[in-house]
């Protein structure tokens, strides 16, 4: 019989995998940005879970960080930017959902076989999740394959860190380097963003902003 | 088997049957209210059943007796249907004469004989609507399917007194399959019975319409028992949901005295549920009919995905 805060974690990495597919599945970049909150959400809440029933004071700062950044600051700076690229109800055209979800099945029992033997050289009591956390990180991949555009492809790579950041605290409760680890893959990400968004406005200075460009061509 | 076992099996079939319509009119009220409307009234399908009971029933000349014998049979599959689900108690005298796979058996059924009659006529509209209805349950079988697979692997048994008593009295475990499971089993819940994502009940629009174009020939009699017939199937749904998904409250077996409190928590149960269903309907638009197999796949992939996660996590 394991504990039921562990219990509670598997449950949070259930649905840390069910947010994943939704976000496989979702077609409208709004819904997408939505989502990704909450895969943060639930990533913080469970990682501070494990901090108090581990005693592992140094989660609570991973969790704290991931509510900060995953559940406030990067949707807020997604949703800006969508609202400035004007692309907020943009339906994505993509390759057919179902055989999408079908790659991801795939992905998904190849992951938990994979995962096995590793999880049971782990001592942590939620091991079993590290499945889950491999699943999500090859979904999100997936996601940044099926995807043609930025938005969506940003938030895939997001996600993905949101994955590897559930597999090291399930597999080893989040070793102190992790930390510094994910504030540093988050800055990358940061960058990454801005590296899209700088794009993003050459871009749309073709597309949205064409009589400015128009008239410069004029000048 | 004792005759108060048997009195409460026929007690709780009765109660199935006359409280379904009331579910139906608490869930187009709920919607109604969402709407800012004033709604008719959660007393409206039964004052519908009374008017079309007391009208003549007009059939057409090409009628073969399949047509007129399709409601019967309907309504006597819902009603059977709806009465082997554990709602109050757990050892019900007929519960044992099905497992929850024959239960979707008696499922398919109704709805064989509702699209042979739908074709019987001949009209353009009752074929399309058989051919959609087809369209829409041989996807959301197979998920309905997997989600109670789930549920028989939890509780080592496909009979649905079992599922129930191990997922109810047995210590509290959360299981993250049934997470899984249970948005499957909503998904399928509402493509089932017609409800908005993948049906509208209330509409005539030929070219939206699946459940309503199947029924359009029949009038008086026959239409109230497909309607009462629909208004169980919506019934046996949500207590079906409730008795995989929140089964607490319901009395242990042989134990008479925990019924009332049964009965208190079931009805608090399906209010709950009836407002969700509202709600859920009143959130989401109607989706093309062309959407529905990718809905109901995405809901045969959750129920795979909850019986994978059940055996990484809970064996």
């Amino acid at each position: 019989m394991i504990p039921f805060s562990a219990q509670l974690v598997n449950l949070f990495a259930a649905l840390l995998l069910l947010i994943a597919f939704a976000m496989l599945s979702q077609r409208r970049i709004l819904s997408l940005i939505n989502l990704f909150a909450m895969q943060g959400l639930v990533l913080s809440v469970s990682t501070l879970i494990v901090g108090l029933t581990t005693q592992q004071h140094h989660l609570y700062y991973s969790a704290a960080l991931t509510l900060v950044l995953k559940v406030i600051f990067l949707p807020w700076l997604l949703h800006r930017l969508i609202r400035k690229l004007n692309v907020k109800w943009d339906v994505e055209t993509m390759f057919n959902i179902p055989s999408t979800m079908l790659i991801g099945i795939v992905l998904v029992v190849f992951a938990f076989n994979l995962a096995l033997p590793i999880s049971q050289l782990s001592g942590t009591i939620i091991r079993s999740t590290l499945g889950i956390a491999m699943a999500s990180v090859l979904l999100s991949f997936l996601m940044m394959i099926t995807r043609r555009k930025a938005v969506p492809q940003v938030i895939g790579f997001l996600a993905m860190e949101n994955g590897l950041f559930f597999a090291a605290t399930s597999a080893t409760y989040g070793m102190p380097m992790v930390v510094e680890l994910g504030i540093a893959l988050d800055v990358l990400v940061g960058a990454f963003i801005f590296g899209i968004f700088f794009f993003h406005i050459r871009e749309t200075f073709d597309s949205l902003d064409i009589k400015h460009m128009e008239r410069l061509k004029e000048d | 088997m004792n005759p108060t076992d048997i009195a409460f099996q026929l007690a709780q079939n009765t109660l199935v049957v006359l409280a379904a319509p009331l579910l139906m009119g608490w869930v187009n009220q709920c919607r109604a209210w969402m709407q800012n409307r004033t709604g008719p009234g959660i007393l409206q399908p039964y004052r519908g059943l009374v008017k079309l009971l007391h009208k003549d029933a007009v059939l057409a000349h090409d009628a073969s007796p399949l047509f007129r014998a399709t409601p019967y049979i309907l309504f006597v599959c819902m009603w059977l249907a709806a009465s082997l689900v554990p709602v109050l108690a757990i050892d019900l005298p007929l519960a044992p004469a099905v497992d929850v796979i024959a239960l979707v058996g008696i499922f398919a059924l109704a709805r064989v004989f509702i699209s042979l009659a739908a074709m019987d006529i001949g009209t353009s509209f009752g074929t399309l609507g058989a051919r959609r209805e087809m369209l829409v349950a041989f996807l959301a079988e197979p998920a309905m399917l997997m989600v109670f697979f789930t549920a028989s692997l939890i509780s080592h048994s496909t009979s649905l007194p079992t599922i129930v008593e191990a997922l109810a009295h047995k210590e509290f475990v959360l299981y993250p399959s049934l997470a899984f499971a249970s948005v499957a089993f909503l998904m399928v819940l509402l493509a089932e019975n017609a409800r908005i994502p993948v049906d509208n009940p209330s509409t005539h629009l030929e070219l939206t319409m699946i459940h309503e174009a199947m029924i359009l020939e029949y009038s008086a009699r026959h239409l109230a028992l497909i309607e009462w017939a629909s208004s169980i199937k919506l019934m046996a749904y949500v207590t079906i949901g409730i008795a995989l998904f929140f089964p607490w409250g319901i009395a242990e077996a042989g134990n008479w005295a925990a019924v009332p409190y049964a009965l208190f928590v079931l009805v608090l149960k399906l209010t709950a549920a009836g407002f969700g269903l509202a709600l859920l309907e009143t959130l989401s638009a109607k989706m093309r009919i062309f959407r529905a197999p990718e809905f109901l796949g995405t809901a045969f992939l959750l129920a795979v995905l909850g019986m994978l996660v059940h055996f990484l996590l809970e064996v």
